[in-house]
Parts: structure tokens; C-alpha cells; sequence
């Protein structure tokens, strides 16, 4: 009886690839698209040295757009995560200067983070101000701090070791992608294995329904800022390693890009929906998207004109979708 | 006598800042005994019931609860739920997005044992045992917005069977359900009775109230006013418990509505959702629209208001070809459309009264870029006193307002822009018996003074008491058409025939 309505069968049918694969087709079709025109019209996209550089490039993005995508499951919204690179990188290549270890330096700046995320999901989880209000001034907050300590300027890291962390090899991949990969296995865990996972789709998919059903969910809310604060601040640390400083202006603006990324892979502005491998391709598209017009000798100007109607209309062509498959 | 009550709440108060809404309530129920719990908007039924579940707390230091004889304070929703009390509450409280089995583990999900982990095929094993023991055709794996309504009410009762519930509290579990579902519902009701559940059931519709439950509790103005054996008390008795005065006449007509002129014809509609619709409406009649869940007769509405689009037909108004293609137009022609969800269709919840009445019709009071105050609040008053809304000041935000009391602002509104075709979408959905009364006058005077109206309902008796005329619908088809006068009366059975796809020429 139960193979014979035609609901369950389609979820027999099921398996995470396909199922990934069709949930995502418009982005995954404009990925294809975008390779395949890229490597006609040029001669270097499909050289494994510049898919390495594309790869590079975006692990930063991915980074705050994987923290972005934690936020917005549980139907928030984190501006702050630029900024958060500025401040943790400034402070990371400052205090090895001060003679910290690096290690001790780096577990610094990432607590650094864990504190913005904490004020963050504080004020919003606690006195339930918007999220968007909340963010966007301590945005200001968190970039100024940066300025101030600096006086401004941009701190030169004369540690050899250090800036190795965002520049050397290791088997001929780049260092920064295994810490992507590390931190991609365990956000992972965290949201499809764990109760915290689950519950954070709760609160974003209903939150009524989850504070009825006996959640705690403003613990869970502040937690998943913290998370979304240290993503950033690793992505700050891995940033001054790799441009030899730490700079107050580092940062800006990339929350546009993360929310990008994330929105791209299919992650709901309303909460409850969003997966990390959906983002992942999602940060992939912006990347090569980038890389391609650079590649094409498109001025930086044109590019963002151009990335904007691109996200416009991957995210039009999903709605789009989804309004049929309703009627 | 105690100790064979499986719940007993005594002197229950509440008091909200400046307002005491329960005063000394008391309620006992047994294992197995199904409860109604009755009474009209305000009268304290949802704050009692959230106070049970741990969401509102009572007032200190007066009353108690216990279970099984034994006192407990219930301070939060993990405290009502380990008392074994679950609440489904009106509004669906799943989250769209996960799965039945993720809704039904939500907050007490099972872990791998001594890790970190989720053990999600335990869970989904579970839970489909559970599914199945209820007989439902449901795939815990499924997403719980691709199921209907009513299997989602059916998942919260699953989810309050594996929460081990002894006690289930059902509030207004039927307003969105089609008598398919309803008697689904009843069976499922039945075997928790059986399995020693006792249940509250919160509800408006005195029918079923009769046909489900055990025994009634009254509530009116926070106080209560008695609990009976069901088989004891006649409708009559329970809504005047209810009022607090005899309703001489739920349905009061004090003459008989002579349809004349022609105001509405439609034509060979059809739409995506409306196959070859063809009806007329008269000037001073009221016409019913009977139909299931998803017959079409919303989307009739929306489709004559410009709502949703035409493919082909025709629609004359006052026997002229009207084209509306949008709701300034269908407003143009006097058309007023009065929606379903008074909530996100009809209203500003977070405006205030007179706000909401004078929405429509700005123009008329706007000089240049000033807005009139004086004859706003003309209007606003007027309304307001017509059809006795309970309200502090027109300035008070319509959010605060009971249900009836917003569907009276919500027909204000529409009334203001002086309508000939009226269409009214389940008027009187979740508000009580006291202010549905008061609509059914305001609809027939209305239909006196000679407006054209079209009633939506899904309620029998609204249909068969008010209406002059029904027309059935089907899948988007109009499958009959019943004249309802003294020599041809309406019968609840030849609607329910129609409805259900039967063939008119048996009906």
C-alpha cells in the first residue's frame, strides 16, 4: 500500500545527488554555462593553475557565506561579517608583531569574532530588534574599533611563518582550501547531524512552532551569530596572512558577496531553508563569475554592473520555478 | 472523588496588566473523557488553555493544578509536557520545510547513544510506526508543506502520540478542514478515547461539538458558567450560556428578500482554476456558494474581482460587458470582494480603525493633500456604532480587536466604498456565535436595502438559512444550481451530493 501513492514514490526514488542536483538546476545550469563559455572565449579558464586561483580566491566568500547561510536559516541576517574580517585581521598580524605566538595570536582574533557574534545574537535574540538594524550598526561599530586601533593605517607583518598560512602550498593545492574543506566537513556535522542543526531549521521554518514545542531558542539564535562572527574572523586571519598585513579597510562590503553566494545555493531570506553544499556552489558561481570577466579584461566597473543582474536573475529563475511547480 | 481525575485545575486566575481575564476557574476532566470547551471570542478558553500548556503562567498564589491527583506547577512548555498535556494549537505549528519526522522530533530528538549525533533512522522508523498505527497514508520523509491541512493536523496528533500525551488539547482543529477530513478527524479522536487520552476540544461549531464530546464547559467573560453532560444541554441552552441572553434568532429575517434587476452575469468563464463558469445575480437577493475545500469558489471571487486573470467569458454588469481586469476596476464597477483571511487579505492589523475604514475610499475625503479628519472620522464613527464594534477608539489598532469585531471592521471597510455586488468569502470563520448573529443581520438588512450578494461558506446552516438561491461547485465547476424557497427547501444532503462531485439529476 505504501509504494502505491505517488508521493512516497517520489521519495523512494530519492537520493541526496539527484535530489541535490534538481533542487538546484538553475544555478547548476548557469554554472555549466558559465564554464563552457569561458572556455571557449578564453585560453586559460580550464588550466588546472587557474582553477586552483578561482578556488583560492573564493575561500574567503565561502567562508562568510557559510556563516551567512547558518544565519540566515534561523531567519536572520549577519552585515557585520566585513567588517569582522577587517577587525580580526587587524588584530591577528598586531599581536604577533607584540610578540604573541601565532597560535595564541590567531585563537585572539577568533575570539575577537566570538565576542562580535555574542553582542550580535545578544541584542537581537534578547530585546528582539532586527536583525538588519542590529547588524548593520555594529558593522560600523566592529570596522570602526578596526580604524581606531590602527590609527587608520594598515600594520605590515614581518612573520614569515605567518603569512604562510595564506599563501603556501601543500601538495600543490593552496593551504587556505584544506581550511575551507575542514571547517566545510565540520559546519556540516553541525547542522545535519547534531540537534542544534536541526533545531536551527526549526526556529527559521517556524518559529512559533519551535518556542510551543519546548525549544530554547534564543541560546541557539546568539550561538549561531558566534558561529558566523569566528567564520569571519578565521576568513580575516587567512586574509592579512595572505596580503603580508592587517588592514582596517579589509572586508568591505564582502557581506554583499556572502548573502550572494548564500542566496544563489537556494538559502531562504525567510529562514528554514539553506544548505552548505548549495552555497558552496554558489560562491562557486560568483568566483568564476569574476575570475571569467577578469580573464576577459572586463573593467572592475562593468563587472559589478554585470554581477548584479546575473544574481538577480539566478535567483528570478528559481522563484520562477518554484511558482510553477505550485500551480 | 480526587483521585479519578486524571486533570483537575482549581481557581485558576489570570489577570494581564489592567484586564482580569479568568476568574476562579475550575475544570476536572478523566482519563478518555472528551471535553468541549466552549464559549465566545475573549471568553478566556485560549488563555486558559495556554496557561495548561506552560506558555502564560497563572497568577501566584492562588488555585492549583494537579494530574493524577498530585499538585504540579507548570511553568513551561517542558513542564506541561512532561505532566503528558500537549497542545495543537489553531495555527498549524510545523515548520513547512523539514520533514514529518524532523516536526514530530522537534525539540525532543533522539540522539545516538552517548554522542552528539542525530539518529535520524530511529526516528524515522518511529515515527512512520506511529503514522501507521493511526492508518495514515503519510511518508515521515516527506515534507511536511507538501501535505494538505488536514494531514498536517493529523502529524501534530502523531506528534502528541509520541510525546506520550494523556492529555490533548484540540483548539478550533476543525476550522479549515472539509467534512471529509472532519470525520477522519473523529475516528482519530475516537481511538485516543479509547486509549484512556482525554481530550479538550476548543471549538465554535456547536454540531460537532454534540457529536464528539462527552461532557461541555461554558465560558463567558473569564468566568465560568458550567460544566454538563453533553446529551444534558440542547444548542439552545449552550449558546444562551454562551451570550449570556436568549439569541431569540440566530438568523432573524423580518422580511422575505425580493430579488429583482439583474446586477452580476457571468458568461463562459474560465481560468486556469474555473471550467465554463455560468451563473446571474440578482439585485437584492443573496446567492450561496456551497462547495468543498478547493471547489473553486474563491477563485470565482478572485477572478470576478480582477484578482486572478480570464482566459475567455464574459462578465456584465447591470447588463453592460464589464472589463475588470484589476480590483480598481472591479471597485469601478461597484464590486466590493470581502476575502477569506481577514488577517493577511483584508486588513492593516497594526492600523488603527478608522484607518482600515477609510482605506479605500481616501479620495473622497482628500482635498489637495489633506485628509479630511472630520468626515473620517464621520465615517469611521458611523460604522463603528451601525454594527456595534467593541472597540476603546477608532484610533485603537485593529490587531487588538477579536475576530468578530475585525470582520465587522473588514466589512466597514468595504461598505464604505457603497458596493451594488457584495461578495463575501467565509464571513464568519472562527468568530463566535454572538457576532456571527450580528453579521447574518448586517448580510440580510444589506440584501433588504438592495445589494446584490454573493455568500461563500462552508458552513451548512449559513447556506441554508440565509441564502435564496445555492450554487454548487466542484473542481471549478458549477455543478448545480438549488432554489431555496418554502415549497423547495434546501436540504443539507442534496448540497453534500452536489459538492462531492454527485450528479444533479439524483440530488
Amino acid at each position: 500500500m505504501r509504494e502505491g501513492s505517488p508521493a512516497k514514490q517520489n521519495i523512494l526514488k530519492r537520493n541526496p545527488v539527484s535530489s541535490f542536483v534538481l533542487s538546484n538546476l538553475g544555478v547548476l545550469i548557469g554554472l555549466l554555462v558559465l564554464c563552457l563559455i569561458l572556455t571557449f572565449a578564453t585560453d586559460f579558464f580550464l588550466t588546472g593553475k587557474n582553477l586552483l586561483t578561482v578556488l583560492r580566491q573564493i575561500c574567503i566568500n565561502v567562508l562568510l557565506a557559510f556563516g551567512m547561510t547558518f544565519v540566515l536559516i534561523v531567519g536572520g541576517i549577519d552585515l557585520t561579517v566585513g567588517s569582522v574580517v577587517g577587525a580580526s585581521g587587524v588584530a591577528v598580524v598586531m599581536l604577533i608583531e607584540a610578540g604573541f605566538p601565532i597560535p595564541a595570536a590567531i585563537l585572539c582574533a577568533l575570539l575577537l569574532g566570538a565576542v562580535i557574534g555574542l553582542i550580535n545574537g545578544a541584542i537581537i535574540a534578547y530585546t528582539g530588534m532586527p536583525a538588519f538594524i542590529v547588524t548593520l550598526s555594529m558593522q560600523g561599530v566592529v570596522r570602526g574599533l578596526a580604524y581606531i586601533i590602527t590609527d587608520g593605517r594598515s600594520v605590515a607583518s614581518s612573520d614569515k611563518v605567518f603569512t604562510k598560512l595564506g599563501n603556501s602550498y601543500l601538495w600543490g593545492i593552496p593551504l587556505p582550501i584544506y581550511i575551507v574543506a575542514v571547517v566545510m566537513i565540520v559546519i556540516s556535522i553541525i547542522l545535519y547531524q547534531t540537534r542544534f542543526g536541526r533545531r536551527m531549521y526549526a526556529i527559521g521554518g517556524n518559529p512559533v512552532a519551535a518556542k510551543y514545542t519546548g525549544i530554547k531558542t534564543k541560546g541557539i539564535v546568539v550561538k549561531v551569530y558566534i558561529i558566523s562572527a569566528v567564520l569571519s574572523a578565521l576568513a580575516g586571519v587567512i586574509l592579512a596572512s595572505r596580503m603580508y598585513s592587517g588592514q582596517p579597510t579589509a572586508g568591505q562590503g564582502y557581506e554583499s558577496d556572502a548573502i550572494a553566494a548564500a542566496v544563489l545555493g537556494g538559502t531562504s531570506f525567510t529562514g528554514g531553508i539553506g544548505t552548505i553544499g548549495c552555497t558552496l556552489v554558489g560562491a562557486l558561481v560568483i568566483g568564476i563569475l569574476s575570475n571569467g570577466l577578469n580573464l576577459l579584461h572586463i573593467s572592475s566597473y562593468v563587472q559589478m554592473v554585470i554581477k548584479g543582474i546575473v544574481i538577480i536573475l539566478a535567483v528570478g529563475i528559481d522563484l520562477f520555478k518554484n511558482r510553477n511547480k505550485e500551480n | 472523588m480526587t483521585d479519578e481525575y486524571f486533570l483537575e485545575m482549581v481557581g485558576i486566575n489570570k489577570t494581564f496588566p489592567g484586564a482580569k481575564v479568568l476568574n476562579n476557574i475550575e475544570l476536572h476532566i478523566k482519563a478518555g473523557e472528551v471535553r468541549a470547551l466552549i464559549g465566545e471570542n475573549g471568553a478566556g478558553k485560549s488563555t486558559l488553555i495556554k496557561i495548561l500548556g506552560g506558555i502564560y503562567q497563572k497568577d501566584s498564589g492562588q488555585g492549583y493544578i494537579k494530574i493524577n491527583g498530585k499538585q504540579v506547577e507548570i511553568n513551561s512548555v517542558e513542564d506541561a509536557k512532561k505532566c503528558g498535556i500537549y497542545i495543537i494549537h489553531q495555527e498549524i505549528c510545523l515548520a513547512d520545510n523539514m520533514s514529518v519526522a524532523d516536526n514530530m522530533y522537534m525539540g525532543a530528538e533522539i540522539m545516538h547513544t552517548g554522542s552528539l549525533f542525530l539518529n535520524d533512522k530511529l526516528m524515522v522508523a518511529r515515527a512512520q510506526k506511529i503514522i501507521d498505527e493511526m492508518e495514515l497514508d503519510i511518508d515521515v520523509r516527506q515534507k511536511v508543506g507538501t501535505l494538505s491541512i488536514a494531514k498536517q493536523q493529523m502529524v501534530e496528533i502523531s506528534r502528541s502520540l509520541l510525546a506520550n500525551a494523556r492529555l490533548i488539547v484540540m483548539d478550533e482543529p476543525t476550522s479549515s478542514l472539509t467534512n471529509a477530513e472532519i470525520i477522519q478527524l473523529f475516528a482519530q479522536i475516537k481511538k485516543l478515547k479509547e486509549a484512556g487520552i482525554a481530550i479538550i476540544y476548543i471549538s465554535h461549531r456547536l454540531p460537532e461539538i454534540f457529536e464528539i464530546s462527552d461532557s461541555i464547559t461554558v465560558l463567558r467573560d473569564g468566568e465560568l458558567i458550567g460544566t454538563h453532560l453533553s446529551f444534558e444541554l440542547t444548542e439552545r441552552q449552550i449558546i444562551s450560556m454562551m451570550v449570556g441572553r436568549e439569541i431569540s434568532e440566530i438568523y432573524k429575517k423580518d422580511e422575505k428578500l425580493i430579488p429583482s434587476l439583474i446586477y452580476l452575469d457571468v458568461k463562459n468563464l474560465n481560468n486556469r482554476k474555473l471550467k465554463n463558469i455560468n451563473f446571474y445575480l440578482r439585485k437584492g437577493e443573496i446567492l450561496g456558494f456551497a462547495g468543498l475545500v478547493g471547489a473553486g469558489r474563491t477563485e470565482l471571487a478572485k477572478a470576478i474581482f480582477g484578482i486572478d486573470k480570464i482566459v475567455s467569458g464574459e462578465i456584465f454588469v447591470k447588463g453592460e460587458k464589464a472589463l475588470i481586469q484589476n480590483t480598481e476596476d472591479a471597485i469601478k464597477y461597484r464590486i466590493a470582494y470581502i476575502p477569506e483571511s481577514r488577517k493577511t487579505e483584508g486588513l492593516f492589523l497594526i492600523d488603527s480603525i478608522k484607518y482600515n475604514i477609510s482605506i479605500s475610499v481616501l479620495e473622497k475625503f482628500i482635498h489637495f493633500i489633506r485628509v479630511n479628519r472630520k468626515k473620517e472620522n464621520a465615517l469611521a464613527d458611523h460604522y463603528s456604532r451601525s454594527f456595534n464594534i467593541k472597540m476603546i477608539s477608532p484610533d485603537q489598532k485593529v490587531f487588538y480587536l477579536s475576530g468578530g469585531n475585525q470582520q465587522k471592521v473588514l466589512i466597514s471597510k468595504w461598505l464604505a466604498t457603497e458596493p451594488e455586488i457584495l461578495i463575501l468569502d467565509e464571513p464568519t470563520r472562527g468568530i463566535d456565535i454572538g457576532s456571527k448573529s450580528e453579521i447574518y443581520h448586517l448580510i440580510y438588512q444589506l440584501a433588504q436595502q438592495g445589494v446584490a450578494i454573493i455568500l461563500i461558506s462552508s458552513e451548512m446552516d449559513e447556506i441554508i438559512n440565509l441564502c435564496t438561491r445555492v450554487i454548487v461547485m466542484h473542481e471549478g465547476e458549477i455543478r448545480g444550481e438549488l432554489e431555496n424557497s418554502e415549497t423547495n427547501a434546501l436540504s443539507q444532503e442534496k448540497i453534500m451530493w452536489l459538492a462531492s462531485g454527485g450528479d444533479k439529476k439524483y440530488a
